[in-house]
């Protein structure tokens, strides 16, 4: 949100410039005219550069510094350490197998999601009864707040007499001895689970954005040619609509890298750290072991990997979207 | 219109300005220190009524000291603890805070950040006697606890009865005994929160306080040397016990007190038999049943049993409890309004509000909880209270320990690793 107030500023300023030299140019009051443009631009963009700076750069500064240190928390930061804290992160089993959970998580997001939230958008955009009230059911979970839909799971999720588990062994579905939650082979799928009952609701929002920017006469041309409802589909609504899933793949791979609240409410971590994330990692060092210094090389670890994979997405796939047309 | 526009860049000018006052300005002013009269007081007696004595406690104070401001602030424990926690990181520390005592307070005093009350309190820390041990550094005393517990399993008396369990287990094997009986009865003998990885780790610490000697520990805690092999003895102990398989479903990731479905909840549900826990258990029950009792008088103790072949005192408790904690940068006052807060009169009233076990002795006989008072006596005729190991150690060392014992439970750890995983993370500190 920040950086994209912070872009429009930017981009605001060389076009007011611009207009301030055009002004110059038609021999109004020069010096005084520029001067109060460049002022008022500088009252313009200050409060969201001041936002940012505070909460942005200051941050991500003072991670990089904590990082270099060994810190408890209070007292001076003056144990200089070097690289220490990065080696002891990477050498770290639980990081390693974090960010190994951060990218399953990255990868079955897109192999699930996508297809998934691809066909009920198309779907939904056909003319069915109940419409809005089957579009407003997928939607809702992703208006709920993240830990407040945790904290419904894992009461859904109770081992022995949860809801879920209640229900399947009624119809006679074994459930783990430990529950879903508690047994270290399953408990990542779990919560993958749970994240696509949360997450589908934004994907189907994006794309049905997105058809809705198909042209009509192309389907008219298509069903005039004699194609099938699929065949209109596969040809001309899913490429028309690339773009849109190329930004939403964008975003649910950001989404799945910082991943936190969910995991923190329903497993914290656990069990037997079958479902830490970089982010949990880092509150565990940070704020329950405090140690401060790991928890900024976790940081700085994960600001890395997310901005190389936001750097290589956006030169590698967006740029054709983002490029004007020639 | 272009009037409109300046109005608008008027406004957004003095949000700006106003705004980074607020944040330089966050940094200078100091709520402790300074000023001589007035004292500062956080703490986590946030309920009544606990919360309206401490209140009364300050007014009494001010009105016996002139001129002197106590500005108390109750918190909830969570709250407070992250608060302190920041107010540690800015050095801007109220002037009266909890302390826990062992390695936290140990990094609060090389910081320079908590005052030496051994001269100015000598008479409360002699009267208080062994307990102030956990809150003293290099032989100096740091903090004045004012409540200590100890940490024992709490049963349900009805469930052992219908299992037909009549005598309370002394011995490891007698408790393998009690859990075959509750097994055969259908009925689930213990609940852990051990997704809040303490709670598991307490049974690591008591089976490491039953295994080896007291001059082991104390050497472990004083040169963080976890060599002796009677550490990897109380590994082999809690697994054994974990392959018992007594726990409630689901352990490994179950909370230890928030919501009926916590390990607490579990136990005063009814839903099972006991848990291991510590001498706040008979209020968190409480406070997680719907007409508030907990329990009730089904509510039964039972210390940790003995270990076979262990070197360590089967009577000696583990335990810890909350200290008061003075600022460097506090007033003199502050420290009479410690001495003040260990006094007779007023560790009578806490102790008659059921607010902790009071250390004072002569507020001891004034607990009206009868849980709470049976506590008071086993706590008392221990030869000494073993504060918790991951205070003892310290939240790098203690959280390291923790996170192996978990894995312990959950069958991913050996008991070598979670020695070895704390040698490791002690080597690094120093």
């Amino acid at each position: 949100m920040t950086t994209q107030v912070a872009a429009t500023a930017a981009t605001t300023d060389p076009a007011a410039a611009r207009r301030a030299k055009a002004r110059r140019a038609t021999g109004g009051p020069a010096g005084s005219g520029a001067w109060r443009k460049r002022l008022e631009i500088l009252l313009f963009v200050t409060p969201a550069l001041v936002l940012m700076g505070l909460f942005v750069v200051y941050p991500i500064v003072s991670a990089v510094r904590m990082s270099f240190y060994s810190w408890k928390g209070f007292g001076p930061m003056n144990d200089f350490v070097g690289l220490k804290n990065y080696t002891n992160v990477l050498a770290d089993n639980v990081f390693t197998d974090a960010v190994v959970h951060n990218f399953i998580i990255v990868f079955l997001s897109i192999a699930v999601q996508l297809p998934l939230g691809l066909g009920i958008a198309l779907l939904l955009n056909r003319n069915i009864r109940g419409r809005g009230l089957l579009r407003t059911v997928i939607f809702v979970p992703y208006v709920v707040a993240e830990v407040i839909a945790g904290v419904v799971w894992l009461q859904l999720l109770q081992p022995g007499d949860g809801m879920i588990e209640t229900l399947l062994r009624s119809v006679g579905i074994p459930t783990p001895e430990q529950g879903f939650l508690g047994t270290p082979s399953i408990a990542l799928w779990t919560v993958f689970v749970v994240l696509t009952w949360k997450y589908l609701g934004m994907a189907v929002l994006l794309f049905l954005a997105g058809l809705q920017t198909v042209p009509h006469e192309l389907h008219e041309a298509a069903q005039l040619d004699g194609a099938s409802w699929w065949q209109a589909q596969r040809r001309i609504s899913v490429p028309m609509l690339a773009p849109t899933i190329r930004t939403w793949i964008f975003l649910s791979m950001i989404g799945s890298l910082q991943l936190f609240d969910m995991v923190w409410i329903m497993t914290g971590g656990g069990p037997a750290n079958a479902t830490t994330t970089m982010a949990t990692y880092l509150i565990a060092q940070g704020s329950e072991r405090q140690n401060f210094g790991i928890a900024g090389a976790a940081s700085v670890i994960l600001f890395v990997i997310g901005f190389v994979m936001a750097l290589l997405y956006q030169l590698l796939v967006l740029r054709r979207d983002t490029q004007p047309d020639r | 219109m272009a009037r409109k526009t300046r109005a608008a860049a008027l406004t957004a000018l003095c949000a700006g300005i106003v705004m980074s006052i607020t944040a330089c300005g966050g940094g200078s002013s100091s709520s402790g220190g300074g000023d001589s009269n007035t004292i500062t007081w956080w703490h986590n007696s946030n309920n009544q009524p606990g919360k309206g004595y401490y209140e009364q406690v300050a007014k009494d104070f001010e009105a016996s000291h002139p001129g002197v401001d106590v500005q108390v602030t109750a918190m909830a424990h969570e709250d407070m603890v992250a608060k302190l926690q920041a107010a540690f990181q800015s050095g801007d520390v109220p002037d009266i805070y909890m302390e826990r005592g062992g390695g936290e307070l140990a990094d609060h005093v090389a910081a320079g950040l908590t005052k030496d009350l051994s001269t100015s309190a000598a008479a409360e820390i002699k009267k208080i006697g062994g307990s102030v041990a956990g809150w003293q550094v290099d032989g100096k005393t740091y903090a004045l606890p004012f409540s200590v517990g100890v940490v024992g399993f709490w049963y349900n008396k009805d469930l052992f009865a219908q299992a037909g369990v009549t005598k309370t287990p002394t011995t490891m094997n007698e408790l393998y005994g009690v859990i075959d009986k509750l097994k055969a009865a259908g009925i689930t003998p213990l609940s852990v929160g051990a997704g809040d990885k303490w709670p598991a780790a307490h049974y690591w610490y008591y089976a490491a306080i039953r295994s080896c000697s007291q001059d082991v520990i104390e050497t472990a805690a004083t040169k963080m040397d976890f060599s002796d092999p009677c550490f990897v003895k109380a590994g082999e102990i809690v697994k054994q016990l974990v392959d018992k398989q007594p726990f409630n479903p689901g352990f490994l990731t179950t909370p230890a007190q928030e919501g009926a479905t916590s390990a607490s909840g579990l136990l005063a549900t009814g839903k099972v038999a006991m848990e291991m826990q510590g001498h706040w258990e008979p209020g968190v029950m409480q406070g997680l049943t719907a007409d508030g009792k907990g329990l009730g008088d089904k509510t039964g103790w039972f210390p940790f049993p003995a270990v076979e072949g262990g070197q360590g005192d089967p009577a000696v408790q583990m335990g810890g409890g909350d200290a008061w904690g003075v600022a460097e940068s506090a007033p003199d006052s502050a420290v009479e309004l410690v001495k003040y807060l260990l006094s007779d009169k007023v560790q009578k009233g806490f102790a008659k509000n059921d607010m902790g076990l009071p250390t004072n002795p002569t507020a001891t006989g004034s607990v009206s909880d009868p849980a709470l008072a049976e506590l008071i006596k086993v706590r008392d005729s221990a030869p000494s209270v073993q504060l918790y190991f991951d205070t003892l150690f310290g939240a790098n060392v203690g959280g390291a320990m923790n996170d192996e014992i978990a894995l312990l439970f959950a069958g991913k750890a050996t008991p070598q690793d979670v020695v070895d995983a704390s040698q490791q993370a002690a080597d690094q500190e120093s």
